[in-house]
């Protein structure tokens, strides 16, 4: 529970920032591509909830926590391992890895799907508004646009792939911050490395999603 | 009481334990010695199988540790207590929590019963007001005396301390010494401290391990350790100054003494 609460309650904030401005800028760009006069302007909507539901909530909201919790993952790990309280577990008798890893893949597996629906709801929230308030549609054809051809499945698409990402982000990280020796460089090195593989990794694995899934 | 065979392990090729052998009893404060790199800390890691030994056996009160099944080393371990170099307390906890921490693992003790062993181990080691500290908190002498309160909160019949004594003033480390004695002999446990102050060793030390590069070179009482013909020991005690000083005056003293009993001697026989 401690876990889920400082990887979710602490990446809330950032989560909602990130989300309700890449539903604005969707909405504002979508809008300045779309000048075709045969094209209804509650296009705009619709496409803001595919690109968000789709591909912005769950991978653009997972590359920001693969920087926030895989490097605060990486780095309380690594911290743990030098100054030998993971060796104070082993010598305890206690199962270290399963003591300090495995809350940590959990409570990111049951978090990670809350902050990407959170996301989602925020990233259509700040598409509305920019939208209205630069005059770009309306809030009818922006509601509009939303509630047209809906497919469901694309939200449990999406639930599922924040899962795997949870699991990725989680298990890289925490295995880089595990297996860390030497010095305080060396927990540094392996929270840049637990960021920047665990970006990789989640970028093919959104690939393979798309195309195992959809 | 803890047993040794033919210790050997290598990294990277390089032997750094060389067929160590050795018995440490319990009530006694066994001494690892050495200078830094000689595999003090690793002989010590095998022993509480943080590192796997390449060779050699290790046995704990007769029970076999090395290459025996998980669930019994575990349950040898659970009778381990450790105080690490850098004392290794869990910065995310106080004090209380950091002693509770094995008591609530590894024990099926009430939360009072807890929290009265916890007063205890608090007071034992001189820290009752420091409870609610976090380790951040904690001067280097503070965070030792945690450290062998947590190691001796679950009732443990092996204490190991990996240089307790090290980064602390004269004093203090000589405070930290003496309550490791003192929880050693009080508790009967099995005590092997890894050390290169020989202020520690010649005060504490009831059977002190010389070792160097890898290998046992010398086994005795600290009491004997200055008397000692191993050339490398002697190069390790003298190298300081104050060691130097203290031989000479120990040799002054008996040369001394010797030319008072010939004195003694021939007085005698000119009165006979």
């Amino acid at each position: 529970m401690e876990e889920a609460v400082l990887i979710g309650i602490n990446s809330v904030f950032i989560v909602a920032v990130v989300s309700t401005f890449i539903g604005a800028v969707t909405c504002v760009q979508i809008s300045y591509n779309l000048n075709n006069a045969f094209i209804p302007r509650s296009t705009i909507g619709f496409m803001v909830r595919e690109m968000t539901i789709l591909e912005m909530a769950p991978t653009i909201t997972s590359i920001v926590l693969a920087g926030k919790v895989g490097s605060n993952i990486a780095g309380g790990l690594g911290t743990m391992r030098i100054t030998e309280q993971v060796d104070a577990l082993e010598v305890m008798g206690i199962n270290s890895a399963s003591y300090l890893v495995l809350p940590k893949m959990l409570a990111s597996i049951l978090v990670f799907p809350m902050l990407v629906i959170i996301a989602m709801f925020l990233s259509i929230l700040g598409g509305y508004v920019a939208g209205t308030l630069t005059g770009a549609l309306s809030g009818q054809e922006y509601i509009t646009g939303l509630r047209s051809s809906f497919i469901g499945f694309n939200i449990t698409f999406a639930l599922i792939k924040s899962v795997v990402f949870a699991f990725i982000i989680s298990s890289i990280s925490s295995y880089k911050g595990y297996f860390t020796t030497g010095g305080a460089l060396e927990v540094g090195e392996s929270s840049t490395n637990a960021v920047t593989n665990s970006v990789i990794a989640l970028l093919i694995a959104d690939y393979v999603c798309a195309q195992v899934l959809l | 009481m803890i047993e040794i065979h033919n210790i050997q392990k290598s990294f990277n090729g390089k032997k750094v334990l060389d067929g160590i052998d050795g018995v440490f009893e319990s009530g006694k404060m066994n001494m690892l010695l050495g200078a830094s790199g000689t595999g003090k800390s690793v002989l010590l890691k095998c022993i509480v199988g943080l590192v796997k030994p390449d060779v050699g056996s290790i046995t704990y009160d007769g029970r076999i540790f090395t290459n025996n099944k998980l669930d019994i080393k575990q349950e040898i371990r659970r009778k381990i207590g450790m105080l690490f170099q850098g004392s290794a307390l869990f910065d995310s906890m106080n004090v209380n929590e950091n002693i509770d921490f094995p008591l609530k693992m590894l024990t099926d003790m009430t939360r009072a019963e807890r929290r009265e062993r916890v007063e205890f181990c608090l007071k034992r080691v001189g820290l009752e007001q420091a409870g609610k500290l976090m380790p951040s908190e904690l001067s280097g002498g503070m965070k030792k005396r945690v450290g062998i309160a947590r190691a001796i909160a679950p009732h443990c019949t092996y204490l190991f301390c990996d240089e307790p004594n090290s980064g602390l003033d004269p004093l203090t480390a000589i405070k930290i010494d003496e309550l490791i004695k003192e929880i050693t002999e009080e508790y009967d446990i099995t005590t092997i401290v890894v050390t290169h102050d020989m202020n520690s060793v010649l005060e504490y030390g009831d059977n002190v391990m010389f070792l160097y590069q890898g290998k046992k070179l010398w086994e005795g009482h600290s009491s004997e350790i200055m008397d000692t013909k191993v050339r490398e020991l002697n190069d390790f005690i003298f190298s300081n100054r104050l060691m130097r000083d203290a031989k000479k005056v120990e040799q002054i003293e008996e040369e001394e003494q010797r030319e008072e009993d010939q004195r003694q001697e021939e007085e005698k026989n000119r009165n006979k």
